[in-house]
């Protein structure tokens, strides 16, 4: 699904240039559910904005379910954004003046789909995730862990082939971040990729296979015993 | 741009914000509102002196005899001459592009003895002899019958066209006025006609307080053979009579054994002259008034800027998630174009009205006060605020432009970043 060779990222700041990613070579299989992990500076952020097309690489090859991503316009950049990808931020990123409904229909509304049909569908994903009856609620009406849900449903309503997650539970307490963790285990049960960045551990364990960053190079890789969030909750 | 899903986007938007929404729709509100009063306001001051014109064929001058100035063909200086109703034929046949030379003879006048009577009723009223073509240079509406006609020219006919005024002095009202018979100066004429001047306005009274005969007939029935009071010179209407006039003044001065030098024996009245100074005047302040109310506008305009730039500013990080959810940058620019879009037209549509309600309130205290020297009916036309229609879109496109395209000039990563 996700296929990156040699993928090289660094920031300037004025004179100084700060090498962040450092030839990243990294393959994910459909259905994987995978976290990246490592210190705050590894470069796991950058990693993932990279793989979400919000950023570019310097150098390195990127190909998303046989697409190659180099050098996109940012018009087919967000029409792959669109198709291809699913965000959940670890500070929600809500559009606050829209209800929970309207938030998880603006993915379908930039595909272009009709007002009822893109109602439906959200309210489908909303109900998914347990937020049916909240539809209607503003995300300052909704506590942290309904906010994180109703983003989830929100990076699922188009339909993507990657969900990425950066930090997922990274403003929750530990028994809503083991709630939104059931979800996305619940999620990649179905059958969809998803990637994680996470710094906790315990998170790192419900995936199925870990990464860890360090310095801008992969350190380690390997598949775990993915431990079930649902025996926490 | 016209989807149902964008306007509800940009009115939640607008929605959320209405104290600043509000602001930023005044700057423009009040810039249109300045714009179009100040346009009116000129147009009224036009109005009122123009009216002073009357409506008299604007391309026109009259032309009447002085006393010579100078000696000439051993003709002494101080000689008194008059034109003759061949002067009129010369005229014609020697000067081009003239449209109407129409002879006039006067008889009464400010402040006149009575002259007219009909039984046991008398007034003062200004009598005129004229030529049919008169009544193409000063418009009139004639209620009843005809005007003089070349048939009444011809034979001397003793008839008149007499003005309400004059129908109001003279007659009982519901009394038929079409074949009666009227007494100027003791001879009898017979009425064919009444008229109004068009557009009367209230000063127009001694207008209408006028009575029409054929020129001939004047000269036959008051003394005055084949002379000529004065003549009224209209031109062609690409030609100004302006300049014209000199070949008319010359042609008069031959034929009269006036001296070609002497420019004091013809005395004349340039109406075109006087009243392109007057229209100069006005494009002048029609021209100030564009440009002040513009510069209004523009603050207005970069009130708006600068609120979307704000709102860019601050939703900085909307953007960017709304890019990270897919939205192209053209989705987002498109969305601040209609939204400062939006807030120009519509803040500028009811500027227009505001200003259309105080020309109404204006004109309605104008008209209920009566008239008020040199200022009538205040008005702009449509021209006039199709114009300012279009210079709201153009701006309210440039003011969204600076703010759009910096809206999707940061990386959606930056953009997702900025708290």
């Amino acid at each position: 699904m996700i296929e990156i060779k040699n993928i090289h990222k660094s920031y300037h700041m004025g004179s100084n240039s700060l090498h962040v990613l450092k030839g990243i070579n990294f393959n994910v299989k459909e259905g994987e559910l995978v976290s990246i992990m490592g210190s705050s500076g590894s470069g796991k952020s950058t990693l993932l904005n990279i793989l979400g097309m919000l950023d570019e690489a310097d150098s390195g090859e990127y190909v998303l379910d046989g697409f190659p991503i180099q050098n996109l316009n940012e018009k087919i950049a967000a029409k792959y954004r669109n198709e291809f990808l699913g965000f959940i931020f670890q500070s929600f990123n809500l559009i606050n003046y829209k209800s929970a409904l309207d938030n998880v229909a603006l993915p379908l509304y930039y595909q272009g789909i009709k007002r009822k049909e893109r109602i439906d569908k959200a309210r489908h994903y909303l109900e998914k995730v347990g937020l049916g009856p909240w539809s209607n609620h503003l995300p300052s009406e909704l506590s942290g862990g309904q906010k994180q849900r109703v983003a989830i449903a929100r990076a699922l309503a188009s339909d993507p082939k990657v969900l990425l997650a950066d930090e997922p539970t990274g403003a929750l307490d530990t028994a809503t971040s083991y709630e939104v963790m059931e979800l996305i285990q619940g999620i990649n049960d179905e059958g969809k990729t998803i990637l994680v960045v996470t710094h906790e551990h315990d998170i790192a364990n419900m995936t199925k296979r870990i990464v860890n960053l360090k310095d801008g190079v992969i350190i380690d890789d390997s598949l775990v015993e993915q431990v079930r969030a649902s025996q926490y909750v | 741009m016209f989807n149902k899903d964008r306007w509800d986007e940009i009115l939640q938007a607008l929605a959320t914000n209405k104290f600043r929404t509000f602001l930023t729709a005044f700057g423009v509100f009040w810039g249109i509102f300045i714009l179009v009063l100040l346009l009116a306001l000129t147009n009224g001051l036009k109005n009122g002196v123009t009216a002073d014109f009357g409506d008299f064929a604007t391309n026109s001058m009259f032309m009447w005899t002085q006393r010579t100035s100078m000696p000439y063909k051993g003709m002494p200086k101080g000689r008194n001459f008059s034109y003759k109703l061949d002067d009129v034929e010369a005229i014609k046949a020697q000067v081009p592009n003239l449209k109407y030379v129409s002879p006039r003879n006067q008889l009464g006048g400010f402040m006149g003895s009575n002259n007219v009577t009909r039984g046991t009723k008398t007034g003062a009223f200004e009598i005129y002899g004229d030529y049919p073509e008169y009544i193409n240079q000063q418009p009139m509406d004639i209620l009843q019958g005809r005007f003089i006609s070349y048939s009444d020219i011809n034979t001397k006919r003793k008839v008149c066209v007499i003005g309400t005024d004059v129908v109001k002095g003279l007659y009982d009202k519901g009394e038929e006025v079409m074949g009666s018979y009227i007494k100027i100066n003791g001879v009898n004429f017979m009425v064919v006609g009444t008229f109004k001047m068009s557009n009367s306005q209230g000063d127009r009274e001694q207008d209408a307080n006028t009575v029409y005969i054929p020129f001939t007939t004047f000269g036959n029935a008051f003394n005055r053979g084949d002379n000529v009071g004065w003549m009224a010179i209209t031109a062609v209407d690409d030609v100004t009579i302006t300049s014209v006039k000199q070949q008319i003044f010359d042609l008069m001065k031959s034929r009269h054994k006036v001296a070609p030098e002497d420019d004091r024996a013809i005395g004349h009245w340039d109406l075109s002259e006087q009243f392109e100074r007057v229209n100069g005047l006005f494009t002048i302040l029609t021209i100030v008034g564009y440009f002040v109310g513009a510069l209004v506008l523009m603050s207005g305009i970069i009130g708006i800027s600068n609120i979307m730039l704000i709102v860019v500013k601050e939703r900085t990080k909307e953007i960017g998630v709304r890019r990270a959810l897919g939205a192209s940058p053209w989705t987002i620019k498109g969305q601040i174009l209609q939204e400062s879009l939006l807030l120009t037209i519509l803040s500028g549509m009811v500027g227009i009205s505001f200003s259309a309600f105080m020309i109404w309130l204006l004109n309605y205290l104008l008209d209920s006060s009566g008239p008020v020297e040199n200022f009538a009916n205040p008005s702009v036309n449509m021209t006039v605020v199709f114009t300012a229609l279009i210079i709201l879109v153009v701006s309210g496109l440039l003011a969204g432009l600076i703010p759009a395209n910096s809206a999707t000039k940061m990386k959606p990563v930056d953009a997702l970043r900025i708290e």
